[in-house]
């Protein structure tokens, strides 16, 4: 039965885009019904999952025998495995996807190709539902690469547009690199517990050496690095933002991005066999929560400013997973309400687009709350629970992952806190610049509210940022529902709970007051005369520099030279030959005069050689 | 039989016929040159069958005079035809065919 959430929006993006055309009217109904259904099926199952003791409600269901070589003891089965982390993934990919297939509604209906661009979120989804469902690494690998496809279908949906074609190709390229060390580790994984599924890697992985599991943890911590953008395979995310604004939506929000953190929760067992392994977590996260944070801050386009922020805040998610059983709990909580409030967000920058012909200069915006009511409420509600202001969300599932932080060393603890300050300051501006401030917009631009389809799943996913938070921790519900898979250590920090919440409360005031201070007045043209860190930060800290000198010039280097070596020696010694071929021949021919005498000449010497060679022989 | 004379003047008569076709540039002088190593071969291998006392140098011999006859009907057609285009028998003019 739980194979039918991922057969809907399967099946429905298989229907739309084989029958092409034909389907455009109901297309997008098919895709919003299929997403719904999804969602159905799945709240059924939670439903009935809640109702049993904590110990039966994981739930394995094989489908039927995928691949089978006998000879090498090789067997996987296409098994979806339901348990507590999956069912909640599975909530929040087809609850908030589900809003955006609504969204799209409104947002794509002016669009040449709705129905296509609903076939991959369809698509989309149903990969990132194989992605949590399955049950062995190998299937989940299947998921992995569908996600991948589908988020370079959807990043380069407007492909007529080349910055969008190359994003595209950018995304695809830079989650290859992680892609290859997922399937190292599943290599590494079948060679040395002869199995590749999650149960067999767990009670395998105990008795191992270390060096598996250091291994293992380091080629997972690629994998999550190319997928959920974190340092440093970081830049496809900011260019990523060429896709129509659900997309974004859909990439930062319920899925994608949200994967990495998955695969580290879901490889607790090796992670928590391996020290050096979770360090190197932990400091991934905590350099990719500030790189994201600082990139945000500098940019004025809204929707790459929100793309550092998920940056930051998956930063936050990977920090958290890497601290182990203290941590993987609140990296997940950290992930469902950023799920909410960073969908809200976008839906809401999209929302501005729309109302403002499609522009992304936030230094255009200003004095927006007046036309447009619902959308500046609930950016508002998504801010707050993104800074972490009691009781919205983020503070709950934030305040855990500093407390979680703290107790594991002052460094991880001071990263995030440092962290936490910054994200109020660019949400701050980011407030500041698009709805508080005066208008600023372009002449022609007469911005209005956006249509019902846009607006409701704006207020229901705003609803969740507002009290996710509450839900999720009151009487440590989510602690305990999901310890049974992932483990839970309560942390223990080096100061008192409310000292923490104090000095996290107040380092959040500070970044908001530094925000409001430094953007009472915007100018319209971002200003030149900047300091390094702004340069650096508008660059994306140069990440693209970065790849680019150490990658893309010294292989465009290496195949120049390869060039150079296929004309000069390869080309050289193959014509040379030709040539001196031809040269010679060009000489021979003389020899044919066309004079009979000649020739005659010839075939008299010829016979008096051979008479000669004959008589040497015989003597 | 001593047959040195008779090998000694086919030879003569050989290398006369070869420079004959080697230096001269009439063809039916060059033609005529040609019955000339013919023909010094006719004698060798009579000489030969002479000295053996066998049949075969004659028969050789006959097969050489066929040869011959039928050489000069092709040949001299040639000839003809080339005189009759071109106005000369000069086998140097007619070096069309080359490189």
């Amino acid at each position: 039965m739980i194979a039918a959430v991922i057969a809907l929006p399967a099946l429905s993006a298989a229907v739309l885009l084989s029958f092409g055309n034909r389907t455009n009217k109901f297309g997008p109904w098919l895709a919003i019904f299929a997403s719904t259904g999804s969602f159905l099926i799945g709240l059924w199952h939670f439903l009935q999952m809640v109702a049993r003791p904590a110990e039966e409600r994981p739930a394995l269901t094989t489908v039927y025998e995928w691949l089978s070589v006998p000879a090498a003891g090789f067997k996987i089965n296409f098994a979806l495995q339901l348990d507590q982390l999956s069912i909640s993934f599975v909530l929040l990919i087809t609850f908030v996807g589900t809003l955006i297939h609504i969204y799209s509604l409104g947002y794509m209906s002016h669009d040449e190709n709705p129905r296509r661009f609903f076939a991959y979120l369809n698509l989309f989804v149903a990969a990132m539902l194989l992605l949590v469902l399955a049950d062995n690494y190998l299937l989940l690998y299947v998921g992995w690469e569908g996600v991948g496809l589908a988020s370079y279908l959807l990043i380069g949906f407007w492909q007529h547009k080349p910055t969008a074609a190359v994003a595209a190709k950018k995304a695809f390229v830079a989650n290859r690199v992680g892609d290859f060390g997922l399937s190292l580790a599943i290599m590494t994984m079948f060679i040395v517990f002869g199995s590749v599924s999650f149960s067999d890697v767990n009670s395998g992985i105990v008795g191992a050496p270390a060096w598996v599991s250091l291994t293992l943890g380091l080629l997972l911590l690629l994998a999550a690095c190319g997928k959920s953008a974190q340092f440093p395979l970081q830049s496809w995310l900011l260019d990523a933002m060429e896709g129509p604004t659900p997309v974004s939506a859909l990439i930062h929000a319920a899925t994608m991005v949200t994967a990495g953190v998955y695969l580290i929760v879901r490889s607790a067992s090796i992670f928590n066999a391996s020290e050096i392994a979770q360090t190197a977590v932990v400091i991934t996260g905590a350099i990719s929560l500030l790189m994201g944070a600082i990139i945000g801050a500098a940019k004025d386009d809204i929707k790459k400013s929100l793309a550092g922020s998920t940056m930051s805040q998956i930063g936050y998610m990977v920090l958290a997973a890497g601290l182990g059983p203290i941590g993987y709990v609140f990296a997940i909580l950290h992930l469902i309400t950023h799920g909410f409030f960073k969908a809200v967000m976008f839906l809401g920058a999209g929302s501005v687009m729309h109302a403002t012909n499609d522009n992304v200069d936030m230094r255009r915006y200003g004095g927006l709350p007046k036309v447009m009511f619902f959308t500046t409420i609930t950016f508002f509600i998504g801010y707050l629970a993104i800074i972490g202001v009691p009781p919205f969300a983020g503070f709950y599932s934030k305040d855990h992952i500093i407390e979680a932080a703290l107790s594991h060393s002052w460094w991880a603890g001071a990263a995030v806190l440092f962290g936490a300050g910054l994200t109020a300051f660019y949400m701050t501006r980011m407030m500041m610049m698009t709805f508080v401030s005066k208008s600023r917009w372009h002449e022609d631009v007469h911005p209005h509210e956006s249509p019902l389809s846009m607006i409701l799943p704006m207020i229901v996913l705003s609803v969740g940022a507002a009290t996710m938070g509450i839900l999720l921790t009151r009487n440590h519900v989510f602690e305990h529902w999901l310890e049974p898979i992932t483990g839970f250590v309560e942390p223990e920090p080096p100061l008192p709970i409310q000292t923490i919440t104090t000095i996290t409360l107040s380092v959040v005031a500070i970044g908001v007051l530094i925000g409001i201070w430094q953007n009472i007045k915007i100018a319209k043209v971002a200003p030149v005369k900047v300091s390094f860190v702004v340069k650096a930060a508008r660059k994306d800290l140069y990440g693209d520099v970065l790849n680019e000198t150490l990658l893309m010039r010294p292989g465009q280097g290496l195949t120049k030279s390869l060039n150079i070596f296929d004309n000069a020696v390869v080309d050289g010694s193959v014509n040379g030959l030709g040539l001196f071929v031809s040269g010679i021949s060009a000489r021979l021919r003389r020899s044919e005069t066309g004079y009979v005498r000649s020739y005659a000449m010839s075939i008299v010497l010829g016979t008096a050689l051979l008479v000669i060679a004959l008589l040497m022989v015989r003597i | 039989m001593n047959p040195n004379a008779y090998l000694v003047l086919s030879g003569i008569i050989f290398s006369i016929g070869a420079i004959g076709v080697l230096l001269r540039r009439n063809a039916i002088v060059a033609f005529m040159s040609v019955e000339l190593m013919l023909n010094a071969a006719n004698l060798a291998f009579v000489t030969g069958s002479r000295v053996w006392g066998t049949l075969d140098g004659q028969t050789a011999a006959f097969f050489v005079m066929v040869v011959a006859a039928a050489e000069v009907v092709v040949g001299l057609a040639i000839i003809i035809t080339i005189f009759r285009t071109r106005n000369s028998a000069s086998v140097d003019e007619a070096s069309l065919l080359r490189w």
